[in-house]
């Protein structure tokens, strides 16, 4: 670990840290993900099998997970676009952060029911 | 102590220090372009590419949240995801374009991503060597698969 990675510590660093960490687990998904989708060249067994997988519980899960650092990278990626661009964007980036985190807040409470709601139906039935 | 006069400043009174006869001397400007000067080996490919991460953002951040409403929001979210779906969203170009465009930005934009990250993190330039390599190759697959996948899809493959 090189030295000194703390240097900061306040929103400016663990933003930049949350964006990073989102980042790449969302490309390592869309890897996996244009292999699953290649599936339809195959044959529509082969994909409806494999989709079925991201029709369980614990991937639904998963999902949720995925939403929540898509809706992360995309609003804090605005924020950079902010920061870069704005004349005033560097003096008022922890407040955007906070405004970020906001959003994301209530775009995740309202992201409960549309992306968990079947995987509550069938592990409590309907 | 010296009892010297002559000061190690020049005389400030009785005329400028330097004239015709006696220039002031040359100094180059620093970083200047000389003959001697290796021409440039890159371009402004970081600057292109910061450029790119910040347009490709923006433009994904449409795309893909479309994508996700569309996949996991509307219509009971992933349960209604199978080979017909495809099929009835990839009758129209339109979706086509949008899902081609979206492989390729979100490919590009992915792997840019990853090689900030490596070059931040792998300290041998042999590492960084091996894993950019296995990046691009795998970075350079999955968009010619993705895209031979949704320029040859076909509904009525069974």
């Amino acid at each position: 670990m090189p030295a000194g990675t703390l240097y900061r510590g306040r929103e400016g660093m663990w933003s930049w840290v949350a964006h990073r960490v989102t980042g790449v687990l969302i490309f390592f998904f869309l890897f996996v993900h244009v292999l699953d989708t290649a599936l339809v060249r195959v044959s529509p067994e082969a994909y409806d099998e494999v989709v079925a997988t991201y029709k369980t519980p614990i991937v639904a899960l998963l999902e949720y997970g995925l939403v929540a650092a898509i809706l992360f990278h995309a609003l804090n990626g605005l924020r950079v676009i902010a920061v870069d661009f704005w004349s005033k964007g560097p003096r008022y980036q922890k407040q955007m952060l906070w405004t970020v985190v906001g959003i994301w807040v209530v775009l995740m409470a309202g992201s409960l029911y549309p992306v968990l709601g079947h995987a509550a139906r069938e592990l409590f039935g309907s | 102590m010296s009892t010297d006069t002559t000061s190690a400043i020049g005389p400030v009174e009785g005329g400028p220090r330097y004239d015709v006869d006696n220039p002031a001397p040359y100094i180059e400007a620093p970083r200047k372009r000389t003959g001697r000067t290796p021409r440039a080996t890159r371009g402004n490919f970081e600057m292109a590419a910061w450029l790119f991460m910040r347009l490709s953002g923006v433009v994904l951040v449409v795309l893909v949240l479309g994508h996700l409403l569309i996949q996991l929001f509307l219509d009971g979210g992933v349960s209604k995801v199978g080979f017909a779906f495809v099929a009835g969203r990839w009758a129209s170009p339109f979706w086509q374009v949008w899902d081609l465009l979206m492989l390729w930005l979100a490919m590009l934009h992915g792997a840019n991503g990853l090689r900030t990250v490596i070059n931040d993190y792998a300290e041998r330039a042999n590492t960084r060597l091996w894993l950019k390599g296995l990046l691009y190759t795998a970075t350079v697959f999955t968009i010619l698969l993705g895209t031979l996948v949704i320029f040859t899809f076909d509904p009525n493959i069974r």
